[in-house]
């Protein structure tokens, strides 16, 4: 179920195309990040009713968009490590491997208490401050092990 | 040098449009709103701004492209999605003074004829995003946005569409399939977007920086613009470093200034003070140069000269001792990753490729691995719906050129001949 948030939202989202086709990509991210950042089949559909498209279609547009997030879910914070070139040069691939002990899960897997998840990604336009990650919203640039320390400390000291 | 694009990036808060005014902003779309629409595509032309995404297509040609039939809706996309990895350009400009962008994009709808504009901004941007949702806001608020701007009678709407994690929605026809809500798989050219773009109306689609240019050459001339670095390729750029230098980062510097320069004088040098083993001057799908390329200028004609290309002039530097099999195998683990799988050479050939780049850089590679390489690469090159799979052939072939020894070695001996590893 949408909440009344969701769909003023997406009333919203709307307003900024002649077709209401072109509202599928923000209204999928706008229910997704009203449902604890993962989004369910459920929640296509009503996407689709909505925005009166059909459903296969707006399966297919969550199906090839990397940040909509339905193949299984995420946690509450999700890690996203750039492992593109120009971090790799800086040493994505150790400080990868070491978020991987500090969490006790490796790339892929969700914490047991769901605080997180912890993925590669391709290049997220920040090289110059590589290596670097995205959590949430957030990025967090020019990483080293004690910065990842202090990050990964301040969530959970935060939940 | 007067910087164009990057002036306001360090003024405090230069994102207001309260500031960006007082920077002497918005004067330059007063002026443009005073003159004939052509004579303003004329002056883009004169300048020979050349686009800033990746193809370095003259400007103001793809402007004239345009029908000018006014009962006929038209469409300004403006390319925010920067993903050619080692890309970082556009964001400082929409984090940091994203009225630059809608100012440029005022003047670029008021030459086409387009009363609608989108900035296509990747997925991952949240913050750039908000600022530019900020700016359209404040420039509606002010009556720089929506119906007669400043007293004239134009009229422009301008709204941001988010882009969700896809790197071919940079490329501009599968960013159209993407505004118009499906999956961002390009499109059959022609017709090509000037004729038939967004819901199937005439559309331009200029990069964020081209799009900056535009009102300094409106305000100053177009004869001032084309003083600034080659004739043919004029005006400034954002250089992107990243990599082995001491001081990564974005310098803005005439175009045609050459690598060795940007690296040495501006970038500090090389970490450690290493030598350069091979510089990628345009993002990874433009081949890398080594050392004795250094001196080549930085500008369109001059890196296809080198076999390479400006791209998005990206320059990602790698000092001696980078392994380059592990360089080409993360790179096209990139182009397999993004593969939108609409055509088989790239769906399959660049995951093939991957395949064995894994297996070679992991110790594992067979005799034979080289050549299967690089009849791999010749099966996909030209074969391709798309640039995408050329660009990952072009950035292989680039490495094995230079380095193809090392690839050689890593398959006889199971380890690098370049590092310790
Ligand atoms: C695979 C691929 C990815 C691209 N990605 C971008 C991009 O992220 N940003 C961009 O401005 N242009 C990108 N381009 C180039 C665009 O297709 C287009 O040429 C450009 O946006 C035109 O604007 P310009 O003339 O101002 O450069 C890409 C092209 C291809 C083939
Ligand atoms: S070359 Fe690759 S990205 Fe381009 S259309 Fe074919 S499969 Fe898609
Ligand atoms: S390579 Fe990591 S942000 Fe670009």
């Amino acid at each position: 179920m949408l909440t009344e948030k969701t769909l003023e939202k997406i009333e919203q989202i709307q307003k900024n195309y002649h077709s209401k086709k072109s509202a599928v990509m923000g209204a999928l991210m706008a229910v997704q990040r009203d449902s604890g950042n993962n989004l369910t089949r459920e929640d296509m559909e009503a996407v689709a009713r909505i925005l009166e498209v059909n459903p296969v279609e707006v399966h297919a547009v969550a199906g090839f968009y990397t940040m909509y997030n339905w193949k299984k879910p995420v946690g509450r914070n999700h890690i996203q490590v750039c492992w593109n070139l120009s971090c790799s040069l800086l040493g994505a691939e150790h400080l990868i491997s070491y978020i991987e002990k500090s969490l006790g899960i490796t790339v892929g897997e969700t914490t047991p208490d769901s605080l997180f998840t912890l993925s590669t990604v391709e290049c997220l336009g920040s090289c110059g401050t590589a290596p670097m990650m995205q959590i949430g919203d957030d990025y967090y640039e020019n990483l080293t092990e004690e910065k990842i320390d202090t990050i990964l400390a301040d969530i959970r000291a935060r939940s | 040098m007067e910087k164009i694009l990057l002036k306001n990036i360090d003024k405090p808060e230069a994102y207001k449009l309260e500031n960006y005014v007082a920077n002497g902003g918005y004067k330059a779309v007063r002026k443009a709103l005073e003159m004939d629409p052509d004579h303003i595509i004329q002056m883009v032309k004169d300048s020979n701004l050349r686009g800033r995404g990746g193809a370095g297509f003259p400007a103001g040609l793809k402007w004239s492209f345009i029908p000018k039939d006014p009962t006929i809706q038209k469409y300004l996309c403006c390319n925010a999605d920067e993903g050619e990895p080692g890309t970082f350009k556009d964001r400082a400009i929409m984090d940091n003074d994203p009225h630059l962008l809608l100012e440029g994009m005022m003047i670029t709808c008021y030459a086409i004829g387009a009363s609608i504009g989108y900035v296509y901004i990747r997925g991952e941007f949240e913050y750039g995003a908000a600022k530019l949702e900020d700016a359209i806001t404040e420039a509606y608020e002010k009556g720089f946005l929506g119906k007669n701007i400043f007293g004239s009678k134009f009229s422009l709407d301008l709204y941001v569409h988010r882009g969700a994690g896809a790197y071919i929605c940079g490329e501009e026809t599968a960013l159209l399939e993407s505004l118009e809500g499906g999956r961002g798989q390009p499109r059959k050219k022609p017709p090509f977007p000037a004729l038939a773009g967004l819901y199937a109306k005439p559309t331009v689609i200029n990069n964020v920086e081209t799009l900056g240019s535009i009102p300094a050459i409106i305000e100053k001339g177009p004869e001032w613009f084309k003083a600034i670095g080659p004739e043919k390729s004029p005006g400034t750029r954002i250089c992107g470093v990243s990599g082995h230098v001491k001081k990564p980062g974005l310098y803005e510097l005439p175009m045609g200034t050459p690598l060795r320069e940007l690296i040495y004088d501006h970038c500090g040098g090389m970490r450690g003070d290493k030598k350069i083993k091979a510089v990628i001057p345009g993002g990874v799908s433009a081949p890398m140069l080594v050392e004795a390329d250094l001196d080549t200028p930085m500008d369109f004609d001059s890196m296809g000269a080198k076999g390479t290309m400006l791209g998005s002039s990206a320059v990602i530097v790698m000092e001696e001792g980078t392994c380059m099999v592990k360089v080409a195998y993360i790179t096209n683990r990139f182009f397999s990753h993004e593969s939108c799988g609409k055509c088989t050479p790239c769906r399959e050939g660049t995951s093939w490729l991957t395949r064995v780049l894994h297996r070679m850089e992991h110790g594992e590679g067979r005799a034979g691995d080289v050549e299967l390489l690089e009849s791999l690469c010749g099966n996909i090159f030209g074969r391709t719906f798309c640039p995408l799979g050329d660009g990952a052939v072009m950035a292989l072939r680039g490495a094995l050129k230079h380095f193809r020894e090392e690839f050689v070695y890593h398959v006889a001996h199971k380890k690098c001949m370049a590092t310790t590893e």
